[in-house]
């Protein structure tokens, strides 16, 4: 089983959601960031989302595009994000690590060496923001050779006649984006999300996980009480940004928002059951 | 929007089916806007096929665009060069003072098929925004305009002229806060209002089926220009110069005669201060394939993807990639493209001023330059078209700044 399937099977057995994890890699310094991981998984991560920096982060708001800017402007390259993922999975062997990104850093040297360098450095899956699945032919069937998840992403846009197509050749979880938008800005209306993950779960047997725009404990708690998992990304990028430009380390604010998470990712259901 | 012909081998049957021109197109976008694209295509489709929809445009394209624009034999300019004869198509002589509007009035008419009631576009030097301004006014479609920061700033006039239009112009504070980042925030906008809001992509590229329907609607340009070299000669040019950042006029220009052999195709590159520094725009000279804005195509790029800045004089220009239909024709050998700098179409600009009475824009300059190197290297009975696809009123600021003359 992979480390993906594993870690959402034994939170299911737990009774409770996962809690995935953002944050872009070499942000605010490449040597900063094995530390602001660690924090993650003390704080409580169960899946960790790398950010490969783009100059062009299309599909991301204010939080991430600044963070991609001040690890591209830190001097980090594909190779050291491959170096903190590499050096992440000696640490943490068993905590899923997920590289999330857009496709022209991940194609530029040829998929073959991009899945060959992912799957070297210990990383369970990929997320590419700009691939489709019309264009799954680019990284997809490179990676899959190597044993790499391809998660896919469905949005609200994204209705039942093209779900089986965003779901043929997804493994490891599905990335739920429950706005239309881009990242850390607006929240949906929790009413709208538990629909769409009901409508989900009836087509796929992947595990389920909603993202964007999810921020406080309180909202993590509401969607983990009906989702596989949780993704936050732009709050934890956010209180980086904010300790990187006092001069202090981030890890302990990471590990502070981190903890607050899980413990209401944790405690979801069992409040609702109470 | 001629439909291509049915000849064996022909060229002007790309892109396939998932837009592909060969191993550049396609579709790189996030979901959220796929199901969107998908539709355009649909509705592009429809349209195609619709009488209706090519008689309104051809229309439009009369008596509001003012066309056909004329094919101008230059004679002093000829005379000057002492080679080729060489004939101008004067795109800057259309409303708005360029090719762009072609394209913007084939859209909102798509825009408004598909129900959509707001418009949205990206610019760099404010020529796309003007011309969209322009049709958002003419079909009474609210509009909003992204445009870097930076460019806000050199570009006053044409922000003015985009407010006077009824539209909105929000400048765009991320990256280097130009044409580059103006897209990124055009499409970040889009992803959050797909359910009302139509795109209007300024150039040949963008995700399928933007490259496709943007040289489409810029065709005539190449369907004129056959039609008017055939009356005034009674054959076709030997070889056509365009200029090329994204490539719409380039590729509306060369489309027709992709499958004319023996019509040598020429685009031009921004090679701002030369190829051999890092301040330039030539994608196809200097860059390599790579996937931004939704397409697969060359672009300037370090070897980790990062995409770098592009420079040019020409604003137009100032773009890191092309449109992907012309990195498939630079890969198969049918257009040769060449690369201009900054200084070269500073001077073909001012040639241009005093040996015919035009003042090019500095995007049409950089292919005057290209004919200035190539024709007197022609006999005398060959025929030289250049695309003068803008005119250069609005970059007499940036040309005085040049030969240092205050203002």
């Amino acid at each position: 089983m992979s480390r993906l399937a594993a870690t959402f099977a034994a939170c299911a057995a737990e009774g409770r959601a996962a809690l995935v994890t953002f944050v872009t890699g070499g942000d605010p310094t490449p040597a900063a960031t094995a530390d602001i991981l660690d924090a993650l998984v003390a704080g409580g991560a169960d899946v960790i989302e790398l950010g490969m920096p783009f100059t062009d982060p299309m599909a991301d708001g204010p939080a991430i595009q600044r963070a991609n800017l001040r690890s591209l402007g830190a001097g980090t390259t594909t190779d050291i994000i491959l170096d903190i993922a590499r050096n992440f999975r000696q640490r943490h062997p068993h905590v899923p690590l997920v590289l999330m990104g857009y496709a022209n850093p991940m194609v530029r040297r040829g998929p073959q060496w991009f899945a060959g360098a992912a799957a070297e450095a210990g990383v369970d899956g990929v997320i590419c923001v700009d691939i489709p699945v019309e264009e799954d032919d680019a990284l997809g069937p490179t990676l899959r050779d190597a044993g790499i998840d391809i998660i896919r992403l469905a949005t609200p846009t994204t209705d039942k006649a093209r779900l089986p197509a965003v779901l043929a050749g997804a493994s490891g979880f599905l990335y739920y984006v429950s706005v239309a938008g881009i990242t850390g800005l607006q929240q949906a209306a929790q009413a709208s999300i538990e629909a769409a993950v009901a409508g989900l779960k009836a087509a796929t047997d992947l595990p389920v996980a909603v993202g964007f725009g999810v921020r406080t404990p309180a909202q993590a708690a509401a969607i983990a009480r009906v989702a596989d998992g949780v993704v936050v990304g732009s709050a934890i990028v956010e209180a980086i940004g904010a300790a990187a430009a006092e001069g202090r380390d981030p890890s302990s604010d990471v590990f502070n928002i981190v903890k607050g998470l899980s413990d209401a990712v944790r405690t979801a259901r069992q409040e609702q059951a109470a | 929007m001629t439909p291509a012909p049915a000849i064996p081998n022909s060229l002007r049957t790309q892109p396939d089916a998932r837009g592909h021109f060969g191993q550049f197109g396609g579709r790189y976008v996030a979901e959220t806007l796929m199901p969107l694209i998908l539709d355009l295509e649909r509705e592009y489709r429809a349209a195609k096929a619709d009488p209706a929809f090519k008689a309104e445009f051809d229309d439009l394209m009369k008596h509001y665009v003012g066309r056909p624009s004329p094919l101008y034999f230059a004679p002093r300019l000829t005379e000057h060069l002492g080679g080729a004869k060489i004939y101008l198509k004067r795109e800057e002589l259309n409303h708005t003072g360029a090719h762009k509007i072609n394209n913007c009035i084939g859209q909102i008419l798509l825009a408004r098929r598909m129900g959509k009631t707001r418009i949205i576009a990206e610019t760099g030097a404010g020529q796309h925004g003007v011309a969209t301004a322009t049709v958002a006014a003419r079909f009474g479609l609210p509009c909003t305009i992204f445009m870097g920061a930076v460019d806000v700033a050199r570009q006053q006039p044409n922000v003015f002229r985009m407010k006077l239009l009824g539209a909105e112009v929000e400048a765009v504070q991320s990256g280097a806060q130009t044409l580059k980042d103006a897209m990124n925030e055009a499409l970040r906008h889009w992803v959050a209002n797909v359910h009302d809001t139509f795109y209007i992509i300024g150039t040949a590229a963008g995700p399928h089926p933007y490259p496709e329907l943007v040289r489409d609607f810029q065709s005539v340009i190449g369907d004129e220009t056959r039609a008017q070299i055939m009356e005034a000669e009674g054959r076709l040019p030997d070889t056509i110069i365009a200029p090329v950042g994204g490539g719409s006029n380039a590729i509306g220009i060369f489309h027709p005669f992709l499958d004319d052999p023996d019509v040598a195709l020429i685009g031009v590159e921004a090679a701002g201060d030369g190829l051999d520094t890092p301040r330039h725009a030539a994608s196809i000279a200097g860059g390599s394939p790579g996937v931004l804005h939704g397409n697969r195509t060359y672009l300037l790029q370090d070897e980790d993807g990062q995409i770098a800045e592009a420079h040019s004089i020409s604003a137009g220009l100032d773009y890191p990639g092309i449109g992907p239909e012309h990195s498939w024709l630079h890969d198969i050998g049918r257009v040769r493209y060449e690369p201009c700098t900054d200084a070269e179409a500073l001077a073909a600009f001012q040639t241009l001023c005093r040996l015919e009475g035009i003042i090019p824009a500095l995007e049409s300059a950089h292919a005057l330059a290209v004919a200035e190197r190539i024709a007197p290297t022609m006999g005398k009975d060959e025929i030289l078209v250049v695309n003068v696809s803008g005119r250069g009123d609005k970059d007499i600021f940036t040309v005085a700044k040049e030969l240092g003359v205050e203002l």
